[in-house]
């Protein structure tokens, strides 16, 4: 059993929860925009509900999932006494109080803001705070995990770092890098005119910076995933690592290519020079190398383990596989919703095609396939994965835990295909309210219900999701041994510093960002004139 | 093995990260900085330089096109959610005075017989826009300027105090009688129109959008006519010109035939 498991259990519970009431509030926007709910005739409880689910799903889920799994990996693969559990404490309730200082105007109408915060519509400045302080509670954990990283070197000098550590610190440093931009804006722009000290605002520099944190903050939230891809399933399914090279190389390119790229966020707004458009749209095209280095390396894993399992052949070895085992379905599920969602994406990153779907439910369509879809289901099979060495006692009911995947692929099957067509037939995203009566729209109506009728399938998949858990805490007590990591077909008994270290990745991605955002900052910041009046949620 | 070890150039996988950077950045740069602004035939430029800055996305004052000429005055007024919000006692008196010379068309208390707009409760930014409009001539009317061009910052302040603190007419939509029309409750998305009452106070007030209820049917039946044609063009933004151009004329009477519904007894109360 893992020795901090009250820790990472808070962690896992709290994620888990607050995202079961997030996961409702969807479920509910769904049916009540389609044409089988009715109106509500108020749109502004539609913005609450969206604002909660997006602050709880883009900020505080994931955040609480890869922290709780960073305390996990840190403990077992560097088999050493986390250090600081006192602050890794301290760090969750300030995530606690953060999120209850946040929710509490959202709840009032007073921060209807959408969680990409829509400068210069400014809403409560408690909505900001709490946000902040979400953050700065994830920061404790960047320190944390590298700390006990430092101290694991000093111990062993020169030695191999754990891959699963060495993926964990990436991601940490990642996080800390990328929300930077995000809390610039809040810091110096939202913040001040939210508590009243000032009454304009320079929206456009405002959305610059929250592009740098939007696109390498769809990479942390996939960290705790890829983690589970290269250390998790092969070990599970009685695989090996087909390269571990290969997958240090995906984690640091992560760090190098995520970051400059963020501007494919802004290929339709006015301030930003098209230029600079353009090699962060090039620089995109980069980031999809370490996922394809990732397909490939976690393919052949698979097939090591069908192999030594008796798999023949060209393609049969795939019937050899462990279908049965939970870890390989949600490992397959991922990679087929991540096929589909990487395919979407190609369109959402050229400068053209995005024109054709920029602001449509083409976007929103996209983000719940990759993010609710492919990396979210990791979440699940994480937490299936761990929760015997957290809780002492045995998941006994794999039909159903295979039962709830399923519910959610399909769920996300039958949600997003239809989102991505109406999205294409041009229906707006972060609209409260369709007349489906107007024959202009009445053929989108069919494949909007088909969604809100996936949306309820993803509700039941996410509800089995937390009864498990809970009935997980109350089975016949089993020792599960220790926690472990996969092993790689060849185990590196030394890796090159560069690849062992974190330093000159960091260093590229620093220097990336400065070369791609430091111009379009300065000459924006510089400007004077460029700021407009503040509109505040709800000011008669 | 050292941080010193890795940041040199004798570090091969430090050569072979930083080269490959810097290529890939400065390839990109080329790109988008020269090949590309020069690869659109539509726009001239004078030389390489121009080509970057205009690529960087620096301010330029392009002197190729035009700027349209401007007909007729637009609103110079700028609202904040901060404009007059604080009014004293003294501001409504000095209100009440000068609105003495007002009463006879918008009524002793802001309550207009004739098919003048009410003026009672009306926020106060919005009297204050109003009239800054009318003196400047960003909006016209042949009855009203001539009221409004001789007022002092002041007065106009003063006026928009007293007329918002007068108690406003209530929502009164009795539902058997009149049913609620879609363009009010709902808007048109597919057309871009928002519900009327998230602008104009009964969902949401967005500041410098007049409260409707109860105001005279012809005069918001006129200003909708008026925004739709052009005719009237002091709402920043075409706020509300983009809304009226896209209404049919079905929706244009109903939506002030919805607004225009009174309590009875105010009716009364106003004889
Ligand atoms: C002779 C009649 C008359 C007098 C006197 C008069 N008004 Fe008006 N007022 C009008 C008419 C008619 C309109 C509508 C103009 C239009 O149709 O564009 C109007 C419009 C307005 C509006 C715009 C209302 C809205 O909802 O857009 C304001 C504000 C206003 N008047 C204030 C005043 C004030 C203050 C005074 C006194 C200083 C005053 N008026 C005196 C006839 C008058
Ligand atoms: C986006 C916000 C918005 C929406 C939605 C909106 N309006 Fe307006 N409306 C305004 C603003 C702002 C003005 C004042 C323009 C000005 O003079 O600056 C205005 C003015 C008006 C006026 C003139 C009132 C007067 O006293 O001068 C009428 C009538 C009107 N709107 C009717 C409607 C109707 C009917 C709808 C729904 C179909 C509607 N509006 C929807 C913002 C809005
Ligand atoms: C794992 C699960 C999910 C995650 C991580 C997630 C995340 C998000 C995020 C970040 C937004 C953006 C909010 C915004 O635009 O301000 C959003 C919007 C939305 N989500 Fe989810 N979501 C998840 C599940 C669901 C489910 C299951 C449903 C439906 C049943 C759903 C329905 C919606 C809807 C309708 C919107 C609003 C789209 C719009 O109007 O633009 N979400 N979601
Ligand atoms: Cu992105």
């Amino acid at each position: 059993m893992l020795a901090n498991r009250k820790l990472i259990l808070a962690h896992f519970w709290l994620a888990f929860a607050v995202f079961g009431v997030a996961l409702t509030l969807g479920a509910w926007q769904m049916f009540i925009r389609s044409p089988i709910g009715t109106w509500l005739s108020n749109p502004e409880l539609y913005y609450r509900s969206l604002t909660a689910h997006g602050t709880v799903m883009g900020y505080v889920f994931p955040t609480l999932v890869a922290m709780g799994f960073g305390y996990a990996i840190s403990e077992s693969a560097l088999k050493q006494r986390l250090v600081g559990v006192r602050w890794a404490w301290a760090g969750f309730w300030l995530i606690v109080a953060g999120s209850i200082m946040a929710i509490i105007p959202i709840a009032l109408g007073r921060a209807s803001v959408l969680y990409t915060f829509y400068p210069p519509l400014i809403g409560n400045v408690f909505y900001y705070l709490g946000v902040v302080l979400v953050v700065v509670g994830s920061w404790i954990w960047v320190a944390l995990m590298s700390i006990n990283l430092r101290l694991w070197r000093k111990a062993h000098p020169g030695a191999p770092v754990p891959l699963a550590m060495f993926a964990n610190v990436a991601g940490s440093y990642l996080w800390a890098w990328t929300a930077v931009g995000a809390a610039l804006e809040l810091l110096l722009q939202i913040i001040p005119v939210a508590a009243g000290l000032k009454t304009t605002i320079d929206a456009g520099l405002a959305r610059v910076f929250f592009s740098w944190t939007l696109h390498a903050i769809v990479y942390f939230w996939l960290m705790p995933t890829y983690i589970a891809y290269y250390t998790i399933v092969p070990r599970a399914i009685g695989g090996r690592v087909y390269s571990d090279t290969m997958a240090r190389i995906s984690f640091t390119l992560f760090l190098v290519v995520a970051m400059p790229i963020g501007m494919h966020h802004t290929f339709a707004d006015p301030q930003v020079g098209a230029g600079f458009k353009f090699i962060h749209s090039a620089f995109t095209a980069l980031v999809a190398l370490p996922t394809l280095l990732t397909v490939f390396t976690i393919c052949a894993s698979v097939e090591i383990a069908a192999r030594l399992r008796g798999g023949r052949g060209m393609f049969g070895w795939i019937r050899a596989l462990p279908w049965d085992n939970p870890m390989m379905l949600a490992l397959a599920f991922s990679f087929v919703m991540l096929g589909f969602g990487g395919a979407g994406g190609l369109i959402n990153m050229s400068y053209q095609l995005d024109a054709s779907i920029h602001n449509t439910q083409w976007i929103t369509g996209h983000f719940h396939l990759i993010f609710g879809g492919a990396i979210v289901i990791m979440y699940f099979a994480i937490a299936y994965d761990l929760w015997p060495h957290l809780t002492g006692r045995e998941l006994l009911d794999l039909r159903l835990i295979r039962i709830q995947l399923w519910l959610w692929f399909v769920g996300m099957m039958v949600t997003t295909f239809p989102w991505h067509w109406v999205g294409i037939l041009g229906m707006p995203r972060r609209m409260a309210y369709f007349d489906f009566g107007d024959p202009a729209i009445a053929p989108q109506a069919l494949s909007v219900t088909l969604s809100a009728i996936g949306g309820f399938i993803l509700l039941a998949s996410g509800i089995l999701f937390l009864v498990i858990l809970a009935r997980g805490m109350r089975a016949p007590q089993a020792d599960a041994g220790p926690y472990c990591f996969a092993v790689a077909v060849h185990e590196p008994a030394t890796v090159p510093v560069a690849l062992n270290t974190h330093a000159l990745w960091v260093a590229l991605m620093i220097g990336l960002t400065v070369t791609n955002y430091g111009y379009p900052i300065l000459t924006l910041a510089l400007n004077e004139g460029t700021s407009v009046p503040a509109v505040y949620v709800g000011a008669q | 093995m050292s941080a010193r070890d890795l940041f040199t150039f004798r570090n091969r996988h430090f050569r072979a990260a930083v080269g490959v950077t810097a290529a890939i950045l400065i390839v990109t740069v080329i790109g988008g900085f020269i090949v590309l602004p020069f690869a659109q035939p539509w726009v001239q430029f004078a030389n390489a330089w121009d080509a970057i800055c205009s690529a960087a996305g620096l301010p330029q004052r392009t002197a190729i096109v035009a700027a349209p000429e401007q007909t007729g005055r637009l609103s110079e007024v700028v609202l904040t959610s901060s404009t007059l919000s604080r009014s004293s006692q003294e501001a409504i008196g000095r209100g009440a005075t000068l609105a003495q010379r007002c009463a006879i068309c918008h009524g002793p208390t802001g309550i207009s017989r004739a098919d003048s707009p009410n003026l009672a409760g009306q926020y106060s930014a919005v009297i204050y826009k109003e009239l800054h409009d009318f003196r400047s001539g960003a909006r016209t009317n042949a009855v009203m300027s001539p009221f409004a061009v001789n007022l002092t910052d002041q007065e106009i302040a003063d006026l928009s105090n007293y007329y918002a603190y007068l108690p406003r007419l209530p929502a009164y939509h009795p539902t058997p009688q009149l049913p609620k029309p879609n363009i009010v409750i709902y808007g048109a998305p597919m057309r871009g129109i928002a519900p009327c009452g998230s602008c104009h106070g009964s969902l949401d007030n967005k500041i410098g959008s007049p409260w409707l209820e109860g105001q005279s049917e012809a005069y918001m039946k006129a200003q909708l006519q008026a925004f739709a044609s052009g005719e009237r063009r002091n709402d920043i933004s075409q706020q509300m010109r983009n809304i009226a151009r896209a209404m049919t004329p079905q929706e244009i009477e109903q939506a002030a035939a919805y607004y225009a519904s009174q309590p009875a007894d105010v009716v009364k109360a106003v004889d």
